[in-house]
Protein backbone atom coordinates (compact mmCIF):
# COMPACT_ATOMS: atom_id res chain seq x y z
CA UNK A 1 0.00 0.00 0.00
CA UNK A 2 1.34 3.45 -1.30
CA UNK A 3 -0.31 6.04 1.03
CA UNK A 4 1.80 8.73 -0.05
CA UNK A 5 1.77 7.89 -3.57
CA UNK A 6 -1.82 8.08 -4.52
CA UNK A 7 -2.97 11.56 -5.14
CA UNK A 8 -6.61 11.33 -4.09
CA UNK A 9 -7.10 15.27 -4.78
CA UNK A 10 -6.83 14.14 -8.31
CA UNK A 11 -10.42 14.21 -9.22
CA UNK A 12 -10.70 12.91 -13.24
CA UNK A 13 -9.32 9.43 -12.33
CA UNK A 14 -8.68 9.18 -8.71
CA UNK A 15 -8.57 5.36 -7.42
CA UNK A 16 -11.27 5.00 -5.08
CA UNK A 17 -9.85 4.63 -1.27
CA UNK A 18 -12.81 3.11 -0.29
CA UNK A 19 -12.58 -0.77 -0.49
CA UNK A 20 -15.56 -1.97 0.62
CA UNK A 21 -15.73 -5.13 2.54
CA UNK A 22 -17.39 -8.01 1.25
CA UNK A 23 -19.37 -10.66 1.78
CA UNK A 24 -21.35 -13.55 1.05
CA UNK A 25 -24.78 -15.47 1.04
CA UNK A 26 -25.33 -18.70 -1.10
CA UNK A 27 -28.74 -19.21 -2.38
CA UNK A 28 -29.37 -23.29 -3.05
CA UNK A 29 -32.06 -25.31 -4.01
CA UNK A 30 -33.04 -27.75 -6.94
CA UNK A 31 -32.96 -26.85 -10.64
CA UNK A 32 -35.76 -24.16 -11.50
CA UNK A 33 -36.95 -23.67 -8.13
CA UNK A 34 -36.09 -20.02 -8.43
CA UNK A 35 -32.41 -19.25 -7.26
CA UNK A 36 -31.90 -16.54 -9.78
CA UNK A 37 -35.97 -14.83 -9.52
CA UNK A 38 -35.04 -14.80 -5.85
CA UNK A 39 -31.01 -13.10 -6.18
CA UNK A 40 -33.36 -10.81 -9.11
CA UNK A 41 -35.34 -9.88 -6.41
CA UNK A 42 -33.17 -7.91 -4.25
CA UNK A 43 -30.02 -7.05 -6.35
CA UNK A 44 -29.06 -3.81 -7.60
CA UNK A 45 -27.73 -5.59 -10.68
CA UNK A 46 -29.26 -7.50 -13.24
CA UNK A 47 -27.78 -10.95 -12.03
CA UNK A 48 -24.52 -11.69 -13.70
CA UNK A 49 -23.13 -15.42 -14.59
CA UNK A 50 -20.11 -16.25 -14.28
CA UNK A 51 -18.72 -19.31 -15.60
CA UNK A 52 -15.97 -21.99 -14.25
CA UNK A 53 -14.29 -24.36 -16.40
CA UNK A 54 -14.01 -27.86 -14.26
CA UNK A 55 -11.47 -30.48 -15.09
CA UNK A 56 -12.02 -33.33 -12.74
CA UNK A 57 -9.70 -33.21 -10.51
CA UNK A 58 -6.87 -35.67 -11.00
CA UNK A 59 -5.45 -38.11 -8.78
CA UNK A 60 -2.17 -36.19 -7.45
CA UNK A 61 -0.81 -39.28 -5.37
CA UNK A 62 0.19 -41.48 -7.71
CA UNK A 63 0.90 -40.15 -11.67
CA UNK A 64 -0.31 -42.51 -13.84
CA UNK A 65 1.78 -40.23 -16.50
CA UNK A 66 -1.62 -39.59 -19.04
CA UNK A 67 -3.62 -42.47 -18.03
CA UNK A 68 -6.48 -40.90 -16.95
CA UNK A 69 -8.08 -38.34 -19.16
CA UNK A 70 -9.47 -34.94 -18.35
CA UNK A 71 -13.05 -34.52 -18.94
CA UNK A 72 -14.16 -30.19 -18.98
CA UNK A 73 -17.22 -29.16 -18.62
CA UNK A 74 -18.52 -25.69 -17.65
CA UNK A 75 -20.57 -24.58 -14.94
CA UNK A 76 -22.46 -21.40 -14.76
CA UNK A 77 -23.27 -19.66 -11.07
CA UNK A 78 -25.34 -16.73 -11.09
CA UNK A 79 -24.88 -14.09 -8.55
CA UNK A 80 -26.15 -10.62 -7.86
CA UNK A 81 -24.94 -7.98 -5.50
CA UNK A 82 -26.46 -5.20 -2.55
CA UNK A 83 -24.59 -2.05 -1.86
CA UNK A 84 -25.32 -1.92 1.54
CA UNK A 85 -22.63 1.01 2.76
CA UNK A 86 -20.52 2.55 1.15
CA UNK A 87 -18.03 0.33 2.80
CA UNK A 88 -20.19 -3.13 2.64
CA UNK A 89 -21.29 -5.18 0.03
CA UNK A 90 -22.87 -8.40 -0.04
CA UNK A 91 -23.28 -10.60 -2.72
CA UNK A 92 -25.66 -13.35 -3.38
CA UNK A 93 -24.71 -16.66 -4.94
CA UNK A 94 -27.31 -18.79 -6.49
CA UNK A 95 -25.18 -22.74 -6.26
CA UNK A 96 -25.04 -24.69 -9.60
CA UNK A 97 -28.09 -27.26 -9.27
CA UNK A 98 -26.49 -30.11 -10.39
CA UNK A 99 -25.40 -32.34 -7.78
CA UNK A 100 -22.20 -33.25 -9.58
CA UNK A 101 -20.58 -29.98 -9.33
CA UNK A 102 -19.88 -30.63 -4.89
CA UNK A 103 -16.41 -29.38 -5.15
CA UNK A 104 -17.56 -25.90 -6.71
CA UNK A 105 -19.89 -25.43 -3.76
CA UNK A 106 -17.01 -25.96 -1.38
CA UNK A 107 -15.38 -22.95 -3.31
CA UNK A 108 -18.33 -21.02 -3.41
CA UNK A 109 -19.28 -22.01 0.72
CA UNK A 110 -15.59 -20.95 2.17
CA UNK A 111 -16.21 -17.88 4.12
CA UNK A 112 -19.70 -17.53 3.08
CA UNK A 113 -22.30 -15.91 6.02
CA UNK A 114 -24.83 -18.38 4.96
CA UNK A 115 -27.35 -20.03 2.74
CA UNK A 116 -31.11 -19.94 2.10
CA UNK A 117 -32.30 -23.15 0.98
CA UNK A 118 -34.96 -22.81 -1.49
CA UNK A 119 -37.93 -24.99 -1.53
CA UNK A 120 -40.24 -26.02 -4.01
CA UNK A 121 -43.15 -28.20 -1.93
CA UNK A 122 -44.24 -30.07 -5.25
CA UNK A 123 -39.90 -31.14 -5.51
CA UNK A 124 -38.90 -31.34 -2.05
CA UNK A 125 -36.62 -34.13 -2.30
CA UNK A 126 -34.81 -31.61 -4.70
CA UNK A 127 -33.33 -29.73 -1.76
CA UNK A 128 -32.03 -32.86 0.09
CA UNK A 129 -28.73 -32.34 -0.93
CA UNK A 130 -28.11 -28.49 -0.29
CA UNK A 131 -29.65 -29.50 3.35
CA UNK A 132 -27.33 -31.92 3.90
CA UNK A 133 -24.22 -30.52 2.71
CA UNK A 134 -24.89 -26.88 5.17
CA UNK A 135 -25.69 -29.31 7.84
CA UNK A 136 -22.80 -31.34 7.47
CA UNK A 137 -20.34 -27.92 6.60
CA UNK A 138 -21.38 -26.50 9.65
CA UNK A 139 -23.04 -23.43 7.57
CA UNK A 140 -25.82 -21.41 9.24
CA UNK A 141 -28.64 -22.23 6.50
CA UNK A 142 -32.52 -21.71 6.47
CA UNK A 143 -34.94 -22.97 4.49
CA UNK A 144 -37.41 -20.68 2.51
CA UNK A 145 -40.29 -22.66 0.92
CA UNK A 146 -41.45 -20.64 -2.44
CA UNK A 147 -45.04 -20.37 -2.61
CA UNK A 148 -45.75 -20.52 -6.08
CA UNK A 149 -48.77 -19.96 -7.48
CA UNK A 150 -51.24 -22.39 -7.62
CA UNK A 151 -48.69 -24.54 -5.40
CA UNK A 152 -50.67 -25.94 -2.46
CA UNK A 153 -48.83 -24.04 0.91
CA UNK A 154 -47.70 -26.76 3.19
CA UNK A 155 -47.58 -25.67 6.88
CA UNK A 156 -44.06 -24.78 7.61
CA UNK A 157 -44.36 -27.88 10.62
CA UNK A 158 -44.61 -30.55 7.69
CA UNK A 159 -41.99 -29.29 5.63
CA UNK A 160 -39.62 -28.96 9.04
CA UNK A 161 -40.22 -32.81 9.61
CA UNK A 162 -40.08 -33.84 6.01
CA UNK A 163 -36.97 -32.44 5.81
CA UNK A 164 -36.08 -33.79 9.30
CA UNK A 165 -34.38 -30.47 10.29
CA UNK A 166 -32.32 -29.60 13.39
CA UNK A 167 -34.87 -27.15 15.69
CA UNK A 168 -33.13 -24.36 15.29
CA UNK A 169 -33.05 -23.99 11.51
CA UNK A 170 -35.79 -21.43 10.76
CA UNK A 171 -38.05 -22.36 8.06
CA UNK A 172 -39.75 -19.71 6.51
CA UNK A 173 -42.86 -19.15 3.54
CA UNK A 174 -41.82 -16.54 1.10
CA UNK A 175 -42.46 -15.20 -2.70
CA UNK A 176 -38.88 -15.73 -4.62
CA UNK A 177 -40.31 -12.67 -6.74
CA UNK A 178 -41.03 -10.33 -3.86
CA UNK A 179 -38.26 -7.82 -2.82
CA UNK A 180 -40.05 -7.00 0.91
CA UNK A 181 -40.40 -10.96 0.78
CA UNK A 182 -36.40 -11.79 -0.24
CA UNK A 183 -35.66 -9.52 2.57
CA UNK A 184 -37.01 -10.71 5.10
CA UNK A 185 -35.60 -14.11 4.07
CA UNK A 186 -32.34 -12.48 4.10
CA UNK A 187 -32.40 -10.88 6.99
CA UNK A 188 -33.59 -14.15 8.62
CA UNK A 189 -30.13 -15.81 7.26
CA UNK A 190 -27.72 -13.13 8.96
CA UNK A 191 -29.78 -13.35 12.31
CA UNK A 192 -29.75 -17.38 11.92
CA UNK A 193 -25.89 -17.11 11.46
CA UNK A 194 -25.71 -14.18 14.21
CA UNK A 195 -27.64 -17.40 17.02
CA UNK A 196 -25.35 -19.85 15.64
CA UNK A 197 -22.05 -17.71 16.43
CA UNK A 198 -23.09 -17.11 19.56
CA UNK A 199 -24.06 -20.65 20.38
CA UNK A 200 -20.59 -21.70 19.48
CA UNK A 201 -18.47 -18.96 21.26
CA UNK A 202 -20.19 -20.01 24.75
CA UNK A 203 -19.68 -24.27 23.33
CA UNK A 204 -16.16 -22.76 22.70
CA UNK A 205 -15.86 -21.17 26.34
CA UNK A 206 -17.40 -24.27 28.49
CA UNK A 207 -14.74 -26.47 27.06
CA UNK B 1 -10.22 -31.52 -29.35
CA UNK B 2 -7.88 -28.75 -30.66
CA UNK B 3 -5.47 -29.03 -34.09
CA UNK B 4 -2.38 -30.69 -34.01
CA UNK B 5 0.34 -27.92 -34.14
CA UNK B 6 -2.12 -24.93 -33.65
CA UNK B 7 -0.54 -22.58 -31.43
CA UNK B 8 -3.59 -21.34 -29.22
CA UNK B 9 -2.14 -18.04 -28.68
CA UNK B 10 -1.96 -17.34 -32.08
CA UNK B 11 1.23 -15.58 -31.32
CA UNK B 12 4.32 -16.50 -33.91
CA UNK B 13 6.95 -18.10 -31.86
CA UNK B 14 7.25 -20.41 -34.70
CA UNK B 15 10.04 -18.19 -35.81
CA UNK B 16 12.51 -19.14 -32.82
CA UNK B 17 11.13 -22.50 -31.68
CA UNK B 18 9.83 -24.24 -35.25
CA UNK B 19 6.82 -27.26 -34.53
CA UNK B 20 9.52 -29.41 -35.27
CA UNK B 21 11.55 -28.64 -32.35
CA UNK B 22 8.72 -29.20 -29.75
CA UNK B 23 6.36 -31.37 -31.80
CA UNK B 24 4.35 -32.17 -28.31
CA UNK B 25 4.50 -29.45 -26.48
CA UNK B 26 1.18 -30.56 -24.33
CA UNK B 27 0.99 -34.04 -23.87
CA UNK B 28 -2.34 -36.18 -22.99
CA UNK B 29 -1.57 -34.88 -18.81
CA UNK B 30 -2.49 -31.31 -20.10
CA UNK B 31 -6.22 -32.78 -20.76
CA UNK B 32 -7.77 -31.60 -23.90
CA UNK B 33 -6.71 -27.83 -24.94
CA UNK B 34 -9.12 -25.55 -23.75
CA UNK B 35 -9.81 -22.07 -25.68
CA UNK B 36 -10.13 -19.50 -23.40
CA UNK B 37 -6.70 -20.22 -21.70
CA UNK B 38 -4.97 -19.24 -24.91
CA UNK B 39 -4.95 -15.85 -23.09
CA UNK B 40 -3.17 -17.09 -20.00
CA UNK B 41 -0.87 -18.47 -22.46
CA UNK B 42 -2.28 -21.85 -21.34
CA UNK B 43 -1.34 -21.20 -17.17
CA UNK B 44 -4.16 -22.38 -15.23
CA UNK B 45 -2.60 -20.99 -11.88
CA UNK B 46 -0.51 -18.00 -10.53
CA UNK B 47 1.46 -17.79 -7.92
CA UNK B 48 0.14 -14.76 -6.73
CA UNK B 49 -2.91 -15.51 -7.00
CA UNK B 50 -3.82 -17.44 -3.49
CA UNK B 51 -6.76 -19.12 -5.07
CA UNK B 52 -8.59 -15.65 -4.99
CA UNK B 53 -11.76 -16.15 -3.50
CA UNK B 54 -15.14 -15.07 -5.93
CA UNK B 55 -16.03 -12.07 -3.13
CA UNK B 56 -12.03 -10.92 -3.70
CA UNK B 57 -12.05 -7.01 -4.20
CA UNK B 58 -9.61 -6.37 -7.03
CA UNK B 59 -8.30 -2.13 -6.66
CA UNK B 60 -6.93 -0.37 -9.20
CA UNK B 61 -3.22 1.09 -7.85
CA UNK B 62 -2.54 4.82 -8.60
CA UNK B 63 0.30 3.16 -10.88
CA UNK B 64 -2.62 2.11 -13.16
CA UNK B 65 -3.64 5.63 -14.17
CA UNK B 66 -0.40 5.71 -16.22
CA UNK B 67 -1.79 5.94 -19.94
CA UNK B 68 0.85 4.19 -21.10
CA UNK B 69 0.05 0.78 -19.69
CA UNK B 70 -2.96 0.71 -21.98
CA UNK B 71 -0.19 -0.08 -25.29
CA UNK B 72 1.46 -2.85 -23.71
CA UNK B 73 -1.20 -4.94 -21.98
CA UNK B 74 -3.22 -7.40 -23.75
CA UNK B 75 -6.62 -6.16 -24.09
CA UNK B 76 -7.98 -8.69 -21.70
CA UNK B 77 -5.60 -7.03 -18.79
CA UNK B 78 -6.44 -4.00 -20.11
CA UNK B 79 -10.09 -4.28 -19.59
CA UNK B 80 -9.65 -5.88 -16.38
CA UNK B 81 -7.77 -2.81 -15.16
CA UNK B 82 -10.12 -0.58 -16.97
CA UNK B 83 -13.11 -1.94 -14.87
CA UNK B 84 -10.95 -1.58 -11.77
CA UNK B 85 -10.24 1.95 -12.16
CA UNK B 86 -14.26 2.86 -12.17
CA UNK B 87 -14.38 1.26 -8.64
CA UNK B 88 -13.35 -1.79 -7.01
CA UNK B 89 -14.19 -5.54 -8.95
CA UNK B 90 -14.92 -8.67 -7.22
CA UNK B 91 -13.30 -11.53 -8.72
CA UNK B 92 -16.78 -12.70 -9.82
CA UNK B 93 -17.77 -9.74 -11.78
CA UNK B 94 -14.16 -9.33 -13.33
CA UNK B 95 -14.76 -12.34 -14.65
CA UNK B 96 -18.84 -12.13 -15.50
CA UNK B 97 -18.11 -8.67 -17.29
CA UNK B 98 -15.19 -10.09 -19.39
CA UNK B 99 -17.72 -13.16 -20.04
CA UNK B 100 -14.51 -15.30 -18.84
CA UNK B 101 -14.37 -18.52 -16.92
CA UNK B 102 -13.03 -17.43 -13.83
CA UNK B 103 -10.08 -19.55 -13.65
CA UNK B 104 -8.91 -17.60 -16.97
CA UNK B 105 -9.19 -14.45 -15.10
CA UNK B 106 -7.87 -14.94 -11.68
CA UNK B 107 -4.54 -15.65 -13.70
CA UNK B 108 -4.69 -12.85 -15.67
CA UNK B 109 -5.65 -10.48 -11.92
CA UNK B 110 -2.31 -12.67 -10.79
CA UNK B 111 -0.31 -10.95 -13.70
CA UNK B 112 -1.53 -7.64 -13.10
CA UNK B 113 -0.38 -7.80 -9.24
CA UNK B 114 2.62 -8.78 -10.71
CA UNK B 115 2.82 -5.91 -12.32
CA UNK B 116 1.69 -3.89 -9.52
CA UNK B 117 -1.20 -2.15 -11.15
CA UNK B 118 -4.21 -3.80 -8.84
CA UNK B 119 -3.99 -5.23 -5.67
CA UNK B 120 -6.49 -7.86 -4.27
CA UNK B 121 -8.43 -7.32 -0.74
CA UNK B 122 -8.52 -10.46 1.37
CA UNK B 123 -11.89 -11.11 2.18
CA UNK B 124 -13.11 -12.95 5.42
CA UNK B 125 -10.81 -15.55 6.87
CA UNK B 126 -12.85 -18.97 5.46
CA UNK B 127 -14.32 -21.02 8.74
CA UNK B 128 -15.11 -18.39 10.59
CA UNK B 129 -18.21 -15.84 11.07
CA UNK B 130 -17.40 -12.43 11.02
CA UNK B 131 -17.88 -10.77 13.99
CA UNK B 132 -21.47 -9.81 15.53
CA UNK B 133 -20.87 -6.13 14.78
CA UNK B 134 -20.57 -6.64 11.12
CA UNK B 135 -23.39 -9.11 11.05
CA UNK B 136 -25.82 -6.31 12.83
CA UNK B 137 -24.73 -4.27 10.05
CA UNK B 138 -25.66 -6.80 7.70
CA UNK B 139 -29.11 -6.68 8.69
CA UNK B 140 -29.74 -3.25 9.58
CA UNK B 141 -28.53 -2.54 6.07
CA UNK B 142 -30.79 -4.91 4.59
CA UNK B 143 -33.73 -4.01 6.51
CA UNK B 144 -33.42 -0.31 5.19
CA UNK B 145 -32.81 -1.33 1.13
Amino acid sequence: MAFGRSSRTGVMHAVSPIEPLTLKLLVAGGFGVGKTTLVSAVSEIRPLRTEELLSEPSAAVDDLHGVEAKSTTTVAMDFGRITLRDDLVLYLFGTPGQDRFWFLWDELAQGALGAVVLVDTRRLADCFAAVDYFERRGIPFLVAVNCFDGAERHPVVTVREALDLEPEVPVLLCDARDRESVKDVLVGVVEHAMSVARARRQEAARV
Amino acid sequence: MSELGQDPTGTSHASDVGPAAHPHWYDDEAGPVVRPYAMTRGRTSHAAQHRLDLIALVVAEPAADDPAWDMTLSPEHAHILELCRERPQSVAEIAAGLDLPVGVVRVLIGDLVDDELVHVTRPVPPAELPDESILREVIDGLRAL
